[in-house]
This record gives structure tokens, sequence and C-alpha cells, in this order.
């Protein structure tokens, strides 16, 4: 069984691991002028659970 | 001959999958409307189409064929009964897919899929028309644009005359109706110009979408 042959140093080991980045997710504001809070794009508004072009907005949860 | 479904099955096995899309199929039209996970839904969909489908024409043969997938005899009764017979002139897409936010625990991807509200549409050759003469006819090419979820539905004010909110649909939806959801659906189409047969138009559209 292969094995590794060198200790993997602390250094090594932090330097790879602050590779590891969060992006910011892409939020959109809901249409519906009640509510214009930030969801997903796409996906119906958490807040106000309405989905739909302006005008046309229609409740989904 | 359909195209066979590849990949892994869900539940693990094809009978835990047929399982699971027939609960799935049966939980949709006993309620209307359900909340699962987008792959689930994806997969539902082309499913209970299908079966709705075979429900527009009331005959034994057809109910032969979807009680083996339908097996609470009460949804079957709501489903021809009700369900076919509201979608009679809708040239397919009788759901729609609407995404949410991710799950809680896992994250998983979840949507809300539901049957659409019933509309009337023109019958003569819609089915089988091309996609130009589909585009050419307002009324025809508004049912692909319902299919597609993240297209929206055409602004029902233009089609108000075609759309019927059947008695039918408005009870099924006395468990489901939060009123102040409708008021809200209500207050945003809000226009000056024709500000009360708007907002009974989006109360009529919120109520059947939870149907």
């Amino acid at each position: 069984m292969a094995v590794p042959k060198r200790k993997m140093s602390r250094s090594n080991t932090r330097h790879r691991r602050s590779q590891w980045k969060a992006t910011a997710v892409t939020l959109v504001e809901c249409t519906n002028p009640a509510c214009g809070a930030k969801h997903l794009p796409h996906h119906a508004c958490a807040e106000c659970g309405q989905y739909g072009a302006r005008g046309d907005r229609r409740q989904v949860i | 001959m359909p195209t066979p479904t590849k990949g892994p099955r869900f539940g693990g096995s094809p009978a835990h999958q047929r399982l699971i899309l027939a609960n799935l199929a049966t939980s949709l039209f006993e309620h209307g409307q359900i909340t699962t996970t987008e792959a689930k839904a994806r997969r539902l969909r082309p499913y209970a189409e299908h079966l709705i489908t075979k429900a527009k024409v009331d005959s034994v043969a057809n109910r032969r064929q979807v009680v083996r997938v339908i097996r609470d005899r009460s949804v079957l009764h709501t489903l021809f009964t009700e369900i076919g017979p509201r979608f009679a002139t809708r040239p397919g897409g009788y759901t729609r897919i609407t995404k949410i936010n991710p799950r809680k625990g896992d994250n998983a991807p979840m949507a809300v899929i539901g049957l659409v509200e019933a509309k009337e549409f023109a019958t003569t050759g819609a089915k089988h028309s091309t996609p130009a003469a589909k585009r050419a006819t307002p009324v025809a090419a508004s049912a692909p644009a319902e299919v597609d979820e993240a297209t929206d539905p055409p602004a029902d004010s233009a089609t108000a005359d075609g759309t019927v909110t059947t008695a039918d649909s408005a009870a099924d939806d006395a468990t489901t109706a939060p009123t102040p959801d409708a008021e809200v659906a209500a207050d945003e189409t809000t226009e000056p110009v024709e500000g009360d047969a708007r907002d009974e138009e989006a109360e009529a559209d919120s109520e059947a979408d939870k149907a």
C-alpha cells in the first residue's frame, strides 16, 4: 500500500486550506412591492412566497 | 418507444422508484400542490401529466390503466371527475414547477409542483400545429410558456375571459388557501385604472394555483 513519505507540515496544510474560499451567492430583489426582500434568482421569494414577473405574481408557498 | 430512464433510480431500485412516483402523483392529485425535491418534481411532471391525459377521457380502459398507479379510490375519483375535465381543452402542460429555497437539513434543492389553473384553449388543431403556427396563435402560444417554469405565464388580464376558476377547485382550496396571501397577491397587482377587477382576478388566480 502506498503511504506518504513525509509528514505534511502545518504550513503546507494551512496554505492549502487558505484557498478554501466561499463565494457570495447572487441574489435578486423580490418584485413584490410589499416585500422587496433578497432571494435566489429563479426561485420563489422565501419571505412572501411569491414567484413571477411584476404584475403577474402568484403565491407559491 | 419511450426512451428508458438513464442513471440511478429514486430509492435505489426500480420497484422503489415506481412506488415513490406513484405516491408523489397520488399526493399531487389529492392536494393540488406538493413540495418535494427538485429532482423528484422534474421526474414526476411527465409521469403525472400522462395520468392526467388519461383522465381526460373517462373510460373503463383508461381507469384501469390509471388505477394501477393511483391506488387510492377517492383520489382516482377526483382525478377523473375534477382534474381531467378541468384540463379538457389544455394541450398538455398541466403542472408547473417552481423552485424554492434549499432544504435546511441537507441543502437539497427543493421545488413546488402544482396543477395549473383551469383555462379554456382553442381546440382547432392546437395539439398538432407546428411551432410556427403556435407562435402565430396567441392562445396556443401561451401553452408552452406556462409549461416552462422559468418563463412566466402570460398576463391573465389579456386572457381574462378565458380563465375559469371552477367551484370545485375553490372548494378543494379551502384547506390550503390562506386569505392574507391572496390579499398580498391582490395588493401588488393593483393598478389605479382597473382596481377592483384586477383584485378579484388575482385572488381567483392564487386560489386556482393552490387548488
